[in-house]
């Protein structure tokens, strides 16, 4: 790959990356904090295309010598950016979760919950009080969870949530099961608002063995994704 | 070993034919074609599990992405703006002292393993001797601050986790330096070619030295996340708690994980934590393996050391990583 071709790849890429960064698109792929470093990075990136670019265009050729032979492997990175500009693919969701095992984080300690009737928690706070805490947070209270239908193996569904910490490579899930007044025909990868109480089954989840908590719902409603459809 | 100016041969120049921007028109055509097909492309990504990859590809990309422009900016400005009797005089002169030094070293950079690719091997070609620039390569993306703090986090009430992965990763960064110095043979290096920067003013020659570095690693970094994020989908999860109650099976288990996952270093903490069915001393070693070697890397390595590199140091890395991490463990957990 010659010259020119590298600065319009790097163009590219550093668009690439600009145009996710600018909008929530890089949501799906990476954690919140990762932005600036994707601004800057982005803008480095076409900064350099544009220097390349000037350069084979208006340095004369007696400047510096003109080699051809660039490296072939730089035609790859065409992919990432016909990938985002193309197919944009989406956040991790149902599929995911179910080819991972549920990990729930184990707390030195559960504070109080916070005030309110029902009290919003993260899917992960939820499902670590129940695990960990056996529910003793929990007792008394509504809480109120989202997170996207994945199905459960032997009927029913889980709601859960993809935690992610550095990138979608290391996203791993967190589920919760449903007992109640749960609503049949909910398909997979919905977004979904419980209202409900702590219950004290559990479920092993097949890929991992470990404890899925359970929520005994309230009320179920559809809602649409939120911004960041990962927790961390 | 090769100096500087073996491995950084100057191109001949092109003869006045050769000005043909042929890589111009076979990209115009690329882009052409991806916007004329765009329909059957898209279609191929409807199902999940190709969905996923795609997800999974585009994440590793872009995560790496800013670190590997941070690690070709401090390689550019290592070219640029560094001259070689720098680290002659930072550097012990003896190269079994300056593997420690510069193994230790690593704990300047805050960063992700991809940065410190094109950066040692910036620091190849400025005359540092390769076992010390290995040792910096190695221990640069397990012992920085960053990761240290998140391991911190991730194993909360734990110290004892981020002082054997500190420690393990610095011996197994000193020992492949020394195991370098003892079997390693110069030609194994094989640098790509970089442009002549002789000539140019500094701010050109920076720009150019990052342009060819990044361009060079960046087509290996797609080469690696390509192969995790496939390894990622098709790998079956059920395997690892099959063998979580073996203790040296476990160990050789999470370190075959480390190597396919390829996740940053700043998260592989939070990925340990999670897999609670195995042993600490199983967890360490996936957490000293990660940064090391991995397929990502693997195919970076192949990309600035060469081939005939990568395929010696990588399978050494992960043997000396397995036994080290899991003494280490044994030792302090």
């Amino acid at each position: 790959m010659n010259r020119e071709a590298q600065g319009v790849v790097l163009f590219l890429l550093g668009g690439a990356l600009l145009r996710i960064s600018a909008t929530d698109v890089y949501l799906r792929y990476v954690k919140e904090g990762a932005r600036p470093l994707l601004l800057a990075s982005g803008a480095l990136l076409v900064v350099i295309a544009a220097v390349t670019l000037y350069r084979e265009v208006f340095a004369s050729p007696a400047d510096e010598p003109h080699s051809h032979a660039g490296p072939r492997v730089a035609w790859l990175l065409l992919l990432p950016v016909f990938a985002v500009f193309l197919v944009g693919p989406p956040a991790l969701g149902a599929y995911a979760a179910g080819r991972g095992g549920t990990t729930v984080a184990r707390h030195s300690g559960y504070a109080p919950l916070p005030a309110g009737d029902p009290v919003t928690l993260p899917v992960l706070d939820y499902a670590s009080r129940a695990v960990w805490d056996r529910g003793a947070s929990l007792e008394g209270r509504r809480v109120r969870v989202t997170g996207f239908v994945s199905p459960r193996p032997g009927g029913g569904v889980y709601l859960t949530r993809m935690i992610l910490t550095c990138c979608a490579a290391d996203a791993r899930p967190v589920k919760v099961g449903l007992s109640g007044a749960v609503p049949g025909g909910l398909p997979a990868d919905t977004w979904i608002e419980v209202t409900g109480r702590y219950d004290a089954r559990t479920d092993r989840d097949t890929a991992n063995d470990e404890t899925i908590p359970y929520l005994d719902a309230e009320s179920v409603r559809a809602v649409p994704a939120p911004r960041d459809t990962y927790e961390q | 070993m090769p100096t500087a100016e073996q491995l950084g041969t100057r191109p001949a120049p092109a003869p006045a034919g050769e000005r043909r921007p042929w890589s111009l028109y076979v990209l115009t055509a690329l882009c052409v074609a991806v916007v004329v097909l765009r329909g059957p492309l898209v279609a191929l990504f409807d199902s999940p599990a190709t969905q996923m990859w795609a997800t999974v590809f585009v994440s590793i990309v872009v995560q790496a992405t800013p670190f590997l422009a941070l690690g070709v900016v401090i390689s550019a400005a290592i070219a640029v703006f560094v001259p070689p009797s720098f680290f002659a005089r930072v550097l012990p002169r003896n190269p079994v002292l300056a593997v420690p030094v510069a193994g230790v070293a690593g704990v300047a950079l805050p960063g992700c393993e991809c940065g410190s690719v094109p950066i040692a091997g910036g620091l190849v070609r400025q005359g540092v001797t390769p076992a010390a620039a290995l040792a910096f390569l190695l221990s640069a993306p397990a012992i920085n601050p960053v990761v240290l703090v998140s391991t911190a986090v991730a194993f909360p009430g734990q110290p004892r986790m981020v002082v054997a992965r500190f420690v393990a990763s610095v011996l197994v960064a000193v020992l492949m330096g020394w195991l370098w110095l003892r079997l390693g043979r110069a030609d194994w290096i094989r640098l790509p070619p970089r442009p002549d920067l002789s000539g140019m003013s500094r701010w050109a020659a920076f720009a150019s030295s990052a342009r060819h570095d990044f361009v060079h690693a960046g087509g290996f970094l797609v080469v690696g996340g390509l192969t995790a994020a496939t390894l990622n989908v098709t790998v079956p999860h059920e395997w690892l708690s099959a063998v979580a109650g073996t203790p040296w099976l476990s160990v050789l288990a999470l370190a075959v994980l480390a190597v396919i996952l390829s996740i940053c270093s700043e998260a592989d903490a939070f990925v340990a934590a999670s897999l609670t069915q195995f042993s600490l001393t199983s967890r360490v070693v996936f957490l000293v393996v990660g940064p090391m070697i991995d397929v990502k890397l693997f195919a970076m390595q192949a990309g600035t050391f060469g081939r005939s590199f990568a395929v010696r140091f990588g399978p050494a890395t992960f043997v000396v990583a397995v036994v080290v991490g899991a003494g280490v463990g044994a030792v302090l957990l």
